[in-house]
């Protein structure tokens, strides 16, 4: 912009102009240059979430896909069973079931993470800075490692013939090996195993920020170790606690994989409900009414975290 | 200078250490112990002799040569690296672009509306974006009669832009305008400012979320187990599809070969890193 300006006054009219031009040109730039990442997160990501709220209204077709015909018969279904024979409906607890077993799970293993989280965060966080950088590249490496291989590895731990119940053989704990493959507390460890990075490192790089100044004045004022965690350290890493929390909670309640191998049939959660109804279940609408349930899910909890954890904390008085 | 202070409040001991809590240490290292020790079995019994994924009989690297010959392998690896890399250079390439507007700017209408939909595909659980783009593919392909490959890695690249992003943003707002106000007042034409100024100093940003993407689009299953036609299966779905099976340490080899690239990578993102400070 400066290469339009001199010294003359006449040029003042002229100069405007060039200034609008330039001003339209940045525009321009900026919506160019935005454009194709945008639209292609539009169009694959956001703009099919639209047709699988219409296919949740509509009949599946004979051979899987729909057909197009208006029905509620999707969300009926989530709360009533149809008998095969007359026709008519009864309450099933199901998929309730399900749904409530995929959100425990969430939460269960959202507050696992925190546990062990927060104080892997806040020693991460007070080590003097080579040692801290090779912790958190420690924590980086499991966060970038394939999730399937990771809880394949979790199952060759947790199975009958697995390296916890033949050691457990071996020392003779136990007699026979204890199932744990195929449980409700299988998914949840694994979950836990999953998602514990994500946990860590938000709430590390809020301690990191972490003043100690103000801990130092709180032992002044006689404070215990414990009350100085309690009413200084947590609400000052309390943005850092509610982005962890949110990033394990959102990826638990649409868990599939972790689900698929350690809970096998007996511990689904809503991610194999969906996929089952889009695979052998051929039942597109279903599918399609529990993915808009699961969303649903997933914006409360966002809704919760923009509301009570995304604003900063200060710390606690009294 | 909380550096000092460590090292003589250490030697006073944890008594007077004001950031010392007890038993934070030992989760750490708790915590650690938990992610690691399973992939630990898993490298391990992929050099066992035995069928055995448990019991240790002799070393041997018999499963590594059975995988490299395995045709199924072979297959899956080369379509994975085929996906992985066009997603890779298409998903960075459009990150940058969207970083260079989003980044060092007075905020413009849509400015914001635009970071959420680039952030969208980490906000939505992958099996709902995986059925979303089942159905809307499904769509397409019943249109046009259009099928291959191409819808595995328009998906793909479309939920990389996000993680491509991340570092090149990062990069950009480390990086202060100073150098490129310079070479415009040395009458350097804008393209000219960016190709010798701003992409240069950008760069290990984009190297890192070209990695990232890379890795993540290696590394995904959820999405290409909905989107993959026939004889698409990429690596991750091939073992998705043995551990269903049954398990055996052919699995366990490749799987190390994985981790052994991602931790590759990753080290590499750590250390481009490191070089900005």
């Amino acid at each position: 912009m400066g290469s339009g300006m001199t010294d003359q006054p006449t040029t003042h009219i002229q100069l405007s102009s060039s200034v609008v031009a330039e001003a339209k040109r940045l525009r321009n730039t900026r919506y160019a240059l935005l454009a194709p990442g945008i639209l292609t997160i539009f169009c694959i990501g956001i703009m099919p979430l639209s047709i699988v709220l219409v296919y949740s209204f509509l009949e599946p077709g004979d051979f899987g896909g729909i057909s197009w015909v208006l029905s509620f018969d999707a969300y009926v279904q989530l709360l009533f069973e149809e008998d095969i024979f007359d026709e008519t409906l009864s309450f099933t607890t199901d998929y309730i079931q399900i749904f409530l077993r995929s959100v425990s799970l969430a939460l269960f293993t959202t507050i696992a993470c925190l546990l062990v989280g927060f104080p892997t965060a806040y020693f991460i966080a007070t080590q003097p800075p080579a040692r801290r950088n090779a912790w958190l590249f420690l924590i980086t490496i499991p966060f970038w490692t394939n999730l399937l291989i990771r809880t394949y590895a979790m199952l060759l731990i947790l199975r009958d013939q697995g390296v916890i119940n033949l050691s457990l053989i071996e020392i003779g704990l136990i007699d026979s090996p204890i199932p744990m493959l195929y449980t409700d507390f299988a998914v949840c460890l694994g979950l836990v195993y999953a998602y514990l990075p994500f946990m860590v490192l938000p709430i590390f790089a809020s301690l990191e920020k972490l003043d100690f100044r103000l801990v130092e004045a709180s032992y002044d004022l006689y404070a215990t170790r414990f009350k100085v965690l309690r009413r200084i350290i947590v609400p000052l890493a309390k943005p850092g606690i509610a982005a962890g929390c949110i990033l394990v909670m959102i990826p638990s309640l649409g868990a599939f994989i972790t689900p698929a191998l350690l809970g096998g049939g007996k511990s689904l959660m809503l991610g194999n409900l969906i996929e089952l109804q889009f695979g052998q279940a051929r039942n597109w609408p279903f599918g399609s009414a529990i993915a808009l349930v699961l969303m649903v899910l997933v914006m409360l909890s966002l809704i919760s975290y923009l509301r009570f954890g995304a604003k900063k904390g200060t710390p606690a008085h009294g | 200078m909380a550096n000092t202070s460590t090292t003589t409040t250490r030697k006073l001991g944890k008594a007077i250490d004001l950031k010392y809590q007890p038993g934070f240490s030992q989760i750490a290292w708790f915590c650690i112990a938990v992610l690691y020790a399973p992939i630990a079995v898993l490298v391990f019994f992929s050099f066992n002799e035995n069928r055995s994924v448990t019991v240790w009989t002799q070393f041997s690297l018999d499963w590594y040569v059975k995988a490299w010959n395995n045709e199924g392998i072979q297959h899956a690896a080369l379509i994975s690296l085929e996906v992985a890399l066009v997603a890779m250079i298409v998903s960075t390439i459009m990150a940058t672009m969207a970083a260079l507007v989003t980044t060092r700017t007075e905020a413009y209408r849509g400015l914001n509306s635009a970071i959420a939909v680039i952030n969208q595909p980490l906000m939505v659980p992958e099996i709902v974006t995986a059925v979303a783009t089942l159905i809307f593919f499904a769509i397409i392909k019943q249109v046009t009669g259009v099928s291959g490959i191409g819808y595995l890695i328009a998906a793909h690249t479309a939920f990389c832009i996000p993680f491509a992003y991340m570092p090149i943003r990062a990069r950009l707002e480390d990086m202060n305008l100073s150098l490129e106000q310079a070479a415009a007042d040395l009458y350097a034409p804008p393209f000219k400012v960016f190709r010798r100024v701003t992409l240069p100093l950008m760069m290990p940003g984009i190297l890192a979320g070209a990695m990232l993407a890379f890795i993540v689009s290696l590394d995904d299953v959820i999405i290409t187990l909905f989107v993959a036609g026939p004889g698409e299966t990429t690596l991750p779905l091939y073992i998705l599809g043995q551990i269903r099976r049954g398990v055996t340490p052919e699995i366990n080899a490749v799987s190390t070969v994985f981790v052994g690239i991602s931790v590759i990578l990753v080290t590499f993102i750590f250390l481009f890193g490191k070089n900005k400070k």
